[in-house]
């Protein structure tokens, strides 16, 4: 099982942070290996990830919800990757937001999918993570993922996918 | 649009690359109409700050006129003329609203290679390396400028853009070196670097009350300009033993009450310290030359302040903790805050009491940029600032 645990804070008031994250399909706008998240009824959704490596799809529940504390999920049995989260939301002291903190864990199969799922969720889990809460971070204080054009899609693309800072040819969706 | 690209280490070239675009629906772009060479893009220019890729577009001292704006933009509109400060900042985050607007905690999409490098990232700027969020600068006809509504200054009145063009980074990071002296009736202020930032603080120590101002250079035409320009005292490092005996001795024995460093990571010197430096520097021991910093610590008076204002990238050596630590020195620093500087700048700029002019010893058109950056390292022809006009 590997398990990641990170936090930001988010100088927004808590219940606002709360209902962003709350709605799940919102979370592909910041986190950058969700392709697509469908919430049905019951608490249920279904999560499809997706990467240079593949793609993998799984039913989740929530099995905790508490307006602007606390939300967790886990997925349902048959998923490509069996996987869980909690997410918190505090208060900062004074004047600094909301903390957010974010503890994940999932169960990467054995095999040639379970190495697809490796890179499907990054070669640094932690540093995706962190990227992923530093993008949550701009969309809520910002309103939008900040873009250069030495990182077209945003933070978490690292040194190896940096391009010259030169402005591009082809349209940029935006 | 022709553009200034960085092509390797001392090798800039203005390239024709494709003209900017909205990426941000917070974005305008800015037709630009004049444009600066700073010193800082000295240190990309010789390979000091890193990482840079090749073709990466060059400057961020730049104005001109908005003549797009995405969606979401609200106080600037197509045809406004503009300021645009060097940092890029959004406004809405805890470092912006507390006013430290080159910490932004949200303009910077390299902050991860930042945090690596610095342990914390810092905010997003123009055409200044991948480690501020790869930007391309303002050395070009065009520019995308992020935060539309946060950043640029709109200057509405009948002010020349040369008048306040500088607004753009050097003014301000001049004035802040000085501000962060706290300075003090009757104080003595000291300046090393007579490059436009010093120049800058040495106007704005004034402005502040100092009493003296003392300039620290190796260049006589420099040291004339703070003496001509600025009404500077001046000292020439290379034809004096010690600086900083000098400046006790020109202090009564005190020492400057609060020294400003303007020079940063490429410092000169003499003698055996500027060799050790220069070495350790070119096998990689150290990245930055202090000599400047180390001097300026060495002449202040006992519990006096140090202003950092140049620029440093990495590790120094040789640090005189212990003069720190004994002596009771304060060190204050950063890349200038510049939106908390622009407006009241461009009130004393308008009220006539500071000209940014002073500064400007060369003017010519974008295309001529790589001679620019020539002859300001070269120190060509008493070479001070260089304005591009696009």
């Amino acid at each position: 099982m590997l398990h990641v645990l990170k936090s930001i804070s988010v100088n927004r008031p808590r219940h606002e942070v709360y209902e962003f994250w709350r709605n799940f399909e919102r979370l592909p706008g910041f986190m950058i290996h969700l392709e697509a998240v469908t919430v049905g009824g019951n608490g249920r959704s279904h999560w499809v990830a997706n990467g240079p490596a593949g793609r993998v799809e799984w039913d989740a529940e929530m099995t905790e919800d508490r307006a602007g504390e606390v939300i967790a999920w886990r997925s349902l049995e048959g998923s490509d990757v069996p996987n869980g989260g909690t997410v918190r939301f505090t208060d900062a002291p004074a004047d600094r937001g909301t903390i957010v903190q974010v503890d994940l864990h999932y169960d990467p199969p054995a095999g040639k999918a379970g190495a697809a799922v490796a890179r499907v969720f990054g070669e640094d889990p932690s540093q995706q993570l962190r990227d992923d809460l530093r993008r949550f971070k701009q969309v809520m204080e910002t309103g939008e993922v900040v873009r250069s054009d030495g990182s077209l899609a945003g933070a978490g693309q690292g040194a190896t996918n940096q391009r010259p800072a030169q402005p591009v040819e082809v349209r940029v969706r935006s | 649009m022709k553009a200034t690209c960085w092509m390797g280490k001392r090798t800039v070239e203005v390239r024709d690359v494709p003209d900017p675009q909205i990426l941000n629906q917070s974005d305008a772009i800015v037709r630009i109409t004049s444009t600066a060479i700073c010193g800082s893009d000295l240190h990309l220019y010789n390979g000091f700050v890193q990482p840079m890729m090749k073709g990466d577009v060059l400057g961020h001292e730049f104005m001109g006129e908005v003549v797009e704006v995405g969606r979401r933009v609200q106080k600037l509109k197509v045809g406004d003329r503009v300021v645009v400060p060097f940092t890029i900042a959004c406004g809405n985050c805890w470092q912006c609203r507390h006013d430290n607007w080159s910490l932004c905690e949200n303009s910077n999409p390299n902050a991860a290679l930042a945090e690596k490098a610095l342990g914390h990232a810092t905010s997003g700027a123009f055409g200044y390396s991948h480690l501020t969020g790869g930007f391309a600068g303002g050395q070009a006809e065009f520019a995308r400028v992020p935060f539309a509504d946060v950043g640029p200054l709109k200057i509405e009145n009948g002010l020349t853009d040369e008048q306040v063009l500088f607004l753009s980074d050097i003014l301000p990071t001049g004035y802040m070196g000085a501000e962060m002296c706290g300075i003090q009736p009757g104080d003595t202020v000291a300046v090393w670097g007579c490059g436009p930032v010093g120049l800058f603080a040495i106007l704005s120590a004034y402005l502040l009350g100092a009493e003296r101002v003392i300039a620290i250079d190796r260049f006589d035409y420099r040291l004339e300009m703070a003496r001509d320009r600025c009404r500077a005292e001046t000292v020439n490092d290379e034809t004096v033993d010690s600086v900083s005996e000098t400046l006790i001795e020109m202090t009564a024995g005190r020492g400057p009450d609060a020294c400003i460093d303007a020079v940063g990571l490429e410092a000169h010197g003499h003698g055996l310290e500027y060799v050790y430096d220069r070495t350790k520097q070119a096998v990689g021991l150290e990245t930055d030359r202090p000599i400047a910093l180390r001097e300026a610590i060495t002449a202040c008076r006992n519990g006096g302040t140090i202003s950092v204002i140049g620029v440093y990238g990495g590790l120094v050596d040789s640090f005189p903790m212990g003069t720190v630590m004994n002596r009771s020195l304060s060190i204050r620093s950063g890349q200038c805050h510049v939106h908390r500087y622009m407006r009241p700048l461009l009130g004393r700029i308008q009220n006539g009491e500071i000209d940014p002019t002073v500064v400007i010893t060369h003017r010519m058109p974008l295309s001529d940029a790589a001679k620019g950056y020539d002859i300001f390292l070269n120190k060509v022809d008493n070479c001070e600032k260089v304005v591009l006009r696009a």
